[in-house]
């Protein structure tokens, strides 16, 4: 019998100190929130700081991680700590790909904010689809 | 007498999904941006996590102020696993605990209270800043 996945692991970058870090936390708490019971979450640095439940993590869930820069933090750390992510995206790839301005504040993102939040947390959701439907 | 100090690095634990996390990250940007703009400076937790060269040097060669959100500590926890020392660790919920009056809400970034309280706790911290640029003890 095949057990079916139905939850997917999302983890973004925390990004602290560039606007693409809060866009990407804001449009994962929206598919994390629009997504309950598919969807759960762990803080990245849980991956040093937690236990073994936390290591897991990965190998639990199917991952998808969400990055704010080229670094790919969150996409290394999971993969180093925890497992190979089901899938990788990242906020510069996105915005471009959908012809959008990258963000300028590390906070307090405004109504003028929200379509940029909002075609992220698309391609996220999109992703827990196509992880949904591919396990 | 201790070192004094031009930086010191102000480390929030970048918690998601719980309102202390985000009180974390709103108290860090009041620090950084408003109360002692060019003298704290953010770095992110997640370079630390991947042990970004840049990241590692920068809270090994200077002072570092971290500020969690839930006690597993993960901001503390990150700078000391590559080596860095730690100023002053401080955790939101005693800010919340001093300030009862200011009980935070918002998940992905805090509400209007959070903010006041985010303000109060990063003027707190900002004398921690001063005196580790003075090169006082902490």
């Amino acid at each position: 019998m095949d057990i079916r996945v139905q939850t997917v692991g999302v983890v973004s970058c925390s990004g602290e100190e560039m606007p693409e870090g809060t866009l990407s936390r804001l449009a994962c708490r929206k598919v994390l929130d629009e997504r309950r019971g598919e969807t759960v979450t762990i803080c990245l640095p849980l991956f040093i700081a937690g236990g073994e439940e936390e290591r897991t993590f990965a190998s639990n869930y199917p991952t998808i991680t969400v990055d704010g820069c080229d670094k790919r933090c969150a996409a290394k750390a999971t993969e180093m700590l925890s497992g190979k992510p089901a899938r990788s995206l990242s906020i510069p790839e996105i915005l471009k790909d959908r012809g959008l301005t990258p963000p300028t504040k590390l906070r307090h993102f405004g109504p003028e904010d929200e379509a940029m939040v909002k075609a992220v947390a698309e391609d996220v959701s999109k992703a827990v689809d196509d992880v949904l439907e591919e396990e | 007498m201790a070192k004094k100090h031009k930086k010191v690095v102000v480390l929030p634990c970048g918690g998601i999904g719980k309102v202390y996390g985000a009180l974390a990250l709103e108290t860090a940007y009041e620090l950084v941006e408003k109360v002692r703009p060019g003298v704290a400076t953010l770095t992110c937790l997640p370079l630390l996590v991947i042990r970004d060269p840049k990241a590692v040097a920068l809270v090994t060669d200077n002072p570092v102020i971290t500020i969690d959100g839930c006690p597993k500590e993960c901001a503390r926890k990150s700078v000391e696993a590559v080596g860095g020392q730690v100023a002053k660790a401080h955790e939101v919920i005693e800010s919340y605990k001093e300030h009862r009056d200011l009980k935070p809400g918002g998940v992905a970034e805090v509400d209007e209270t959070g903010r006041r309280l985010a303000g109060i706790a990063a003027r707190e911290l900002a004398e921690e800043v001063d005196e580790l640029v003075a090169g006082e003890e902490t």
